[in-house]
């Protein structure tokens, strides 16, 4: 690692200053950070420990949903009564985040401020309707992953929590990787009355809906409502792990598991 | 600029000026003087470095030493009885052969510890799920599942006899 800096501000507006300085960066679980400063592929001037923010973290009950503060780990969220009670299917995404010690550190806004395009939370946050809060705002969940690694985040501005609405019916279904357990296509499917949002993870730069399965799934909450329907491998992403065609392959299949999980 | 890091290390308060980049491993290993925890794979995948923060296991090459300051951190070296007796799951893992070479092994009992800590009625699933962090190239798994298995048996007879005593 380059040398860097190191401040834990105690509240948020704290947070907000530090991170004003120039190639600040902020440090959530640091289970991507620190990886990428070790492979020396950043150089930050100093991070911005967000642990002894207060009101970042923990799981609350709210109208129609839950709020989950940024600062929240993902073992917290899968091992919450409160998210298997309410939204089973996200407490379910974060037990199969990454391994166990992973679980232990990483945050779900350091997730999804990161925006990988193979990471679980963003179908999470799409599917279910999810508005996130902001130092400074609300963003909504739909307008919130912009591409590859990009957020509608501005410079400086700090996730504080996200708020997840509950479904009638929901399920995350994913294909992992086996070294890493990033998703090579992850699924959510969730379901509010007439309504069906379908986001994938993992196929493309960045999550995305299909309203076409979402239109079949609305008119047919059953797996065989996605027969003979599939995405476009155009624009799909293409590694050692799978190709563009066998990642459109897998977007179907998963859905339809993911439909079978929701029940 | 060097900056004073401490925390609680197998029960001992520890205090060491550190550049801020230092490693929760290299902070242990070097500063500390604390070699069980080992140095795998450096990238996250091996947990061959696990250590328990505040109870929970994390991968202390993937963790600043300033992230935990103020915290409560266990390492392989405080498992054992001050007597020199092992801890159950060590037992274990040297009873049913859990180990070849053993560079594994501080984290692989790191994490078992702790996956017994979070739930004491673990089915063989869910010890080869809990332990997808920790990587051993020697032994194939299936005498460390075994061992873990041993351990948590004797782990909840320990915590039955300690109840029983109070």
């Amino acid at each position: 690692m380059y040398a860097f800096s190191y401040q834990r501000p105690t509240s948020l507006a704290e947070a907000v200053a530090a991170i004003q300085a120039d190639e600040a960066k902020l440090l959530s679980g640091g289970q991507t950070l620190l990886p990428t400063l070790k492979q020396r592929l950043a150089q930050p001037s100093v991070l911005v420990d967000l642990s002894a923010v207060p009101d970042m973290k923990g799981v609350a009950a709210v109208d129609g949903g839950l709020t989950v503060g940024a600062f929240t780990r993902h073992a917290e969220v899968a091992h919450s009564d409160l998210v298997k009670a309410t939204i089973p299917a996200l407490a379910h995404l974060a037990e199969g985040i990454g391994d166990r010690q992973v679980r232990n550190m990483g945050t779900l806004g350091g997730s999804i401020a990161n925006a990988d395009p193979s990471a679980d939370y963003p179908s999470a946050v799409v599917a279910l309707k999810a508005t996130l809060t902001t130092d400074r705002r609300a963003i909504a969940g739909d307008d919130f992953f912009t591409g590859m690694f990009e957020t509608a985040l501005e410079p400086g501005e700090i996730v504080t929590s996200v708020r997840f609405a509950t479904p009638d019916k929901a399920a995350y279904a994913k294909f992992r990787n086996p070294a890493s357990r990033y998703a090579i296509v992850g699924v959510f499917v969730a379901k509010f009355g007439a309504e069906v949002r379908v986001a994938v993870t993992g196929a493309a730069g960045s999550v995305f809906r299909v309203p076409a399965f979402e239109a079949a799934l609305a008119a047919n909450f059953k797996a065989e409502a996605l027969n003979g329907l599939s995405v476009s491998a155009d624009d799909l992403n293409a590694d050692l792990h799978a190709s563009a065609d066998y990642r459109a392959h897998l977007v179907t299949v998963m859905a339809k598991r993911a439909v079978e999980a929701a029940g | 600029m060097p900056c004073t890091v401490t925390m609680t290390v197998n029960g001992k308060t520890v205090s060491r000026e550190v550049e801020e980049r230092t490693l929760l491993v290299t902070f242990l290993r070097e500063h500390v003087g604390l070699t069980g925890t080992h140095v795998g794979c450096d990238t996250s995948q091996c947990g061959a470095c696990v250590v328990h923060v505040d109870g929970r296991s994390v991968k202390s090459c993937a963790t600043l030493a300033l992230q935990v300051d103020g915290a409560t951190v266990t390492t392989i070296e405080g498992l054992a009885a001050a007597d020199g007796a092992l801890h159950p799951m060590q037992a274990a893992f040297r009873e049913h052969h859990g180990l070849q070479c053993g560079f594994c092994t501080p984290g692989m009992v790191m994490s078992a510890v702790d996956l017994v800590n979070s739930n004491p009625s673990l089915s063989e699933q869910d010890i080869r799920e809990g332990l997808e962090g920790n990587i051993c190239r020697c032994t194939g798994y299936h005498n460390i599942v075994k061992a873990v298995q041993a351990g948590a048996e004797a782990m909840n007879a320990d915590q039955a006899a300690k109840i029983a005593a109070e």
